[in-house]
């Protein structure tokens, strides 16, 4: 698994998801902290492109062997496109959580809502607050 | 994204084993397990998995618990509750049993070795209070003395096709007992029941020591190269092979018959429950099954047949060895009877093609 790290660029929700927002368009993914909680991945079912995600509102699932575990939406919007390769190689979650292992595209419906989210500083207090 | 429940922080009130050192040093990811701080994980479930049917792991299963039974009514009074026949234990021999209510629901499922002096019997860690308190109730009558031990011995199981060379290595004198059989070694030092039993479908041993030893142990064994595998693998494991886990595939609301467990049940024996369970012919049947597309079964998705209710999941996993979706669902009699049917899996929403196959799931290749 690669090392522990979490980009400035990105924007983060508490429930250890990231951001990458580019104008009106953003793309989600899992932190690092999320990936090394749920061990090795095994299993990612992949929403439609088309479908509405909902910001904190589950848009799909990660499975490791042992558990299953919602993906949230950090923000909200319509699915562009989904990264098809994770069904193969779902240990690109774990391998390369801001690159490779990104998880949707998004059209975002209200680009406010980024607002809402956590910067890299933020992020990492509440990961030290919590452990 | 959220961590799932069955990965909460542990609590300052869970028990940890002589081996919890060496678990946080070896970078395990620790969670509360029936009321202990026991390892799910190490390096990686799958890793972990693979290594146990390809060389040597080493579990540290000393959660679980012990009963001892002496006296002159010892083999009378066991024979009273397991399900199996005691009498038919050859000296320094083990037997599997379970532990039936006087309807038939299973209390526990256990393993019983015949001593020189005694009987020891090994207890699921979420059962063991329970089933003490259950033996107890029954020795009126008896002339034996109960012992809980479960706080004298660590466990380690060591599994693989490479555990008994492992073993053989770091012990001074003696060959390996045979499966089923029990036997005194020392092993790297230190004093042990070593038993040829195990829970994953490969050779191997589990080795019985007081606590204080079971670190020395546990440091030989990884210098020769053993894999530390956490209760994740064990998990995975076993659900290969199709043994039960109490608590998901047995518990008091199935008896031991629905569960495909006749084999250790003989009821003329009289054992408590026997008469609840003699020619008991259930609807259900535990069988176990595979996804023939995506997806991971887990315990409570519910089973289809023709589209209609058809059963319940108990076990599931991804099985590490084959790649695909396993488990064991209670089903319908003549389905599970019949490998090969086609069945559906309603995992969370998505319904998920299956089919039922013959035990077990996982079979070594023959050379």
């Amino acid at each position: 698994m690669a090392d522990e790290s979490y980009p400035e660029d990105l924007k983060y929700h508490p429930e250890h998801d990231w951001a990458r927002i580019e104008g009106q368009e953003a793309t989600f993914g899992i932190t690092w902290y999320a990936q090394d909680t749920l061990g090795e991945v095994v299993f990612f079912d992949p929403p439609a492109v088309g479908t509405t995600v909902t910001k904190d509102q589950s848009y799909a699932e990660v499975e490791s062997v042992k558990a299953v575990s919602d993906v949230f939406a950090p923000l909200s919007g319509e699915i562009t496109a989904v990264n098809e390769t994770l069904s193969d190689s779902p240990d690109r979650i774990n391998q390369d959580a801001y690159g490779e292992g990104w998880m949707v595209r998004v059209a975002l419906s209200d680009p406010s809502e980024v607002e809402d989210l956590l910067d890299v500083g933020a992020y990492r207090e509440l990961l030290a607050n919590d452990n | 994204m959220v961590g799932s429940p069955r990965l909460a922080p542990a609590t300052d009130t869970l028990r940890r084993t002589a081996l919890f050192e060496r678990h946080q040093a070896a970078g395990a990811r620790l969670v509360p397990f029936a009321g202990w701080e026991m390892p799910v994980q190490y390096e990686g479930i799958r890793s972990e998995h693979l290594s146990v049917r390809t060389g040597a792991g080493v579990f540290d299963v000393s959660h679980m618990g012990q009963i001892e039974t002496s006296g002159p009514d010892a083999e009378g009074f066991l024979q009273h509750l397991l399900s199996n026949d005691v009498t038919k234990i050859a000296p320094a021999g083990a037997q599997y049993s379970v532990l039936c209510r006087p309807d038939g629901g299973v209390l526990d499922d256990l393993f019983t070795y015949r001593l020189t002096d005694r009987f020891l019997t090994v207890t699921n860690a979420a059962g063991h209070e329970r089933d003490m308190a259950w033996f107890t109730e029954h020795a009126e009558g008896y002339d034996v003395t109960l012992r809980d031990c479960a706080a004298d011995y660590a466990m380690l199981a060591l599994q693989g096709p490479g555990a008994r060379t492992v073993l053989h290595q770091l012990t001074e004198a003696g060959e390996p007992p045979a499966r089923m059989r029990v036997a005194a070694a020392r092993v790297a030092g230190v004093d042990c029941m070593v038993c040829g039993t195990g829970y994953t479908g490969e050779d191997g041993v589990e080795l019985l020591t007081r606590p204080e030893g079971a670190p020395q142990i546990w440091d030989a064994l990884v210098a020769e190269g053993v894999s530390p595998v956490g209760l994740g693998a064990r998990d995975t494991l076993r659900l290969e092979v199709c043994f039960h886990l109490y608590g998901n595939d047995l518990s008091e609301d199935r008896n031991p018959i629905e569960a495909g467990l006749g084999w250790a049940c003989k009821p003329d024996t009289g054992f408590v429950g026997a008469e609840a369970l003699r020619g008991l012919d259930p609807p259900e049947r535990l069988a176990p099954f595979v996804f023939t597309g995506d997806g991971i079964p887990r315990p409570g998705n519910p089973v289809l047949l023709d589209g209609a209710p058809g059963g319940v999941v108990t076990s599931g996993t991804l099985s590490p060895s084959l790649g695909i979706g396993v488990g064991m669902a209670y089903v319908a009699k003549d389905v599970a009877a019949a490998p090969g049917t086609p069945i559906t899996v309603d995992v969370r929403g998505k319904l998920r093609d299956a089919e039922i196959r013959a035990k077990p799931l996982y079979k070594k290749e023959e050379d």
